[in-house]
């Protein structure tokens, strides 16, 4: 086996271990999406209105609109899980230890973003087969068309917090992370309203959505589970995923970086 | 060889080309009529009819389809295969809805401004009687037997008992506030009518015209002033009833065994009517309000789609494929 591969098998065995371990993460990654289906949406049944956006093919419920934004949130909070347990190893000083390996940095971080990818992954099928079980049905192909998405929006996402945990020194400095990056996110985005229905009450608002990145990743997943590609989705989602990628390398380059900051 | 070959194309093309699974679906406010390709689920023809067309069906071999133009105060007859309109049939006042009785000669028709059910023969073109029912006639049903004909009037709140053969009504049964429509069971031992402003189906024994049986229904988003029944459909094997609640946008699943709701599907805006495929596998929906059609699959038991029609869609026929 190539050392490249040993490293990445390394990093995925020791994700999975943590995976295994931290069972109240699992269920809290659940539990978070669940709400959100079986409490808050039954409240907001009338918030979409009758309407058909694509790629609905007729009238759906709330519950219905809201899964893959739901799926997306998954992705977000791990991925934000992901950047904290990485300002954590930082802390420890693991993370040195990871990046002193003989290989590229970009080769190991991106192992790194990976690991955390699957492990969500894992989680939204999860959540969807609960879904399932409360009568939420989706194409059966469509499971398995989404696996894709769910791949790229969950890479995209964890580069933006791999960027995050390059400028993040401290971990207590994580709460502020929670409140400035990932409510906005979620909220200024398709996961809980259609765009027409942001419109109606302020196309400011419904402008920041359709440029917000995750508005993309919620729009890919939603098209994957009716076995369609949105390409425009896609694009936006590889090209916040080079960037964000991009910086994070920047972030963690021992020359330039936050390696800089922290010794300084 | 090749003259074989020759005669077998020409042949060929001379036949008449297989006719699609259709459904007709009658636009009120546009004069047209679509008609939807059940294979494809799209529109492929629009056809201009007389004015504000409502109640459609076919006759029982299929090569025609009976229109009501209500403001024309006429029933069209459209060819199916050339989609043409041949001629117009005397109705009556106001003609509504119809019923084809058995043996595909006569309808019986609901004239809601003259509070009269007219009976058409096609064949001689004229009405062979009109007989005096209740307010506001809407709601038309014929038992299998062909022997008792129903009217509902939606402001008597009855649905009146008719002798096909007297043409004398003969049992009068009070229903729930506005019925819309009615229909026997296959074995012709139930009759269902769906009250609109009571909000309930109601069962009656056919014997004893003593009613069985009120269905209700209950959508916990759904104010009940909003779920009123309107069209429905028995389906074959008598197990199920599907009924179209209007302002409330859903289809009920009804166990008609039990008399219990067993789900309820979320289609248009304020749904009216509906046609099954003959294979009971498909139901289109007509949403007067959104202009469209949904289409549900009662196999899977969810919407498969929505299609656009015309402006206030109401009625909806189907036609099996044929060729």
């Amino acid at each position: 086996m190539s050392l490249y591969l040993r490293a990445l098998s390394a990093i995925l065995q020791r994700e999975a271990l943590r995976f295994l371990t931290q069972r109240e993460r699992f269920l809290a990654a659940l539990v978070r999406p669940l709400v959100w289906l079986l409490v808050f949406a039954a409240g907001f049944r009338a918030a979409l209105g009758l309407s058909i956006t694509p790629p609905y093919q007729t009238y759906i419920t709330y519950e219905v609109y809201i899964v893959p934004g739901l799926v997306a949130m998954i992705l977000l909070f791990n991925a934000m899980q992901s950047a904290l347990s990485l300002v954590y190893d930082r802390e420890m000083g693991s993370m040195r230890l990871l990046l002193t390996a003989p290989l590229p940095r970009w080769w190991l971080l991106f192992c790194k973003l990976l690991a955390g990818v699957l492990v969500s992954i894992l989680q939204a099928y999860a959540f969807l087969a609960i879904a399932y079980a409360f009568g939420i049905r989706l194409p059966p192909m469509g499971y398995l068309w989404v696996l894709p998405a769910l791949l790229v929006a969950g890479l995209m996402l964890g580069a933006v917090g791999l960027f995050l945990a390059s400028t993040i020194r401290q971990l207590e400095n994580f709460a502020g992370v929670m409140n400035f990056v990932i409510f906005p996110v979620f909220f200024l985005s398709t996961a809980l309203y259609p765009l027409w229905r942001m419109a109606e009450s302020s196309t400011l608002l419904r402008d920041i959505c359709a440029w917000n990145p995750f508005t993309h990743a919620v729009e890919l997943i939603r098209f994957a589970l009716y076995l369609r590609l949105n390409a425009e989705a896609l694009g936006w989602v590889a090209l916040t995923f080079a960037v964000f990628l991009g910086l994070a390398l920047w972030g963690f380059d021992p020359a330039r970086g936050i390696m800089t900051r922290k010794t300084r | 060889m090749i003259r074989s070959t020759v005669s077998a194309l020409a042949l060929l093309a001379l036949s008449a080309p297989a006719l699609a699974q259709e459904v007709w679906i009658s636009n009120e406010r546009d004069q047209t009529v679509s008609i939807i390709d059940v294979q494809t689920l799209e529109v492929v023809d629009t056809i201009e009819v007389g004015a504000r067309p409502r109640g459609i069906m076919f006759s029982h071999d299929y090569s025609v389809a009976y229109l009501c133009a209500s403001d024309d105060d006429t029933i069209q007859v459209i060819d199916v295969e050339t989609r043409e309109i041949l001629h117009n049939l005397p109705s009556g006042e106001n003609p509504e809805t119809f019923v084809l009785h058995p043996d595909g000669r006569h309808i019986w028709i609901s004239n809601e401004d003259d509070n009269i059910t007219s009976v058409l023969d096609v064949v001689e073109r004229r009405i062979v009687a009109q007989i005096p029912v209740g307010i506001e006639p809407e709601g038309k049903a014929i038992n299998h037997a062909g022997t008792i004909a129903i009217t509902t009037s939606e402001t008597t709140n009855m649905a009146h008992w008719i002798d096909t053969e007297t043409h004398e009504i003969f049992q009068n049964s009070l229903v729930g506030s506005r019925p819309r429509d009615a229909e026997f069971t296959t074995d012709d031992k139930r009759l269902f009518v769906s009250a609109e402003i009571g909000g309930g189906l109601h069962v009656f024994d056919t014997e004893t015209f003593e009613e069985i049986a009120e269905i209700r229904f209950e959508i916990p988003d759904v104010h009940p002033h909003d779920i009123q029944p309107v069209g429905f459909r028995l389906t074959e094997d008598m197990t199920r009833a599907y009924v179209a609640l209007g302002p409330a946008n859903r289809i009920a699943v009804v166990d008609i065994e039990n008399y219990e709701v067993v789900k309820y599907h979320q289609v248009g805006r304020r749904v009216w009517h509906m046609a099954m495929s003959k294979d009971e596998t498909l139901l289109f929906t007509t949403n007067g309000v959104s202009g469209d059609v949904t289409v549900i699959d009662l196999v899977r038991e969810e919407p498969i789609k929505t299609i656009q029609v015309g402006r206030f869609p109401w009625g909806a026929a189907y036609r099996p494929a044929e060729g």
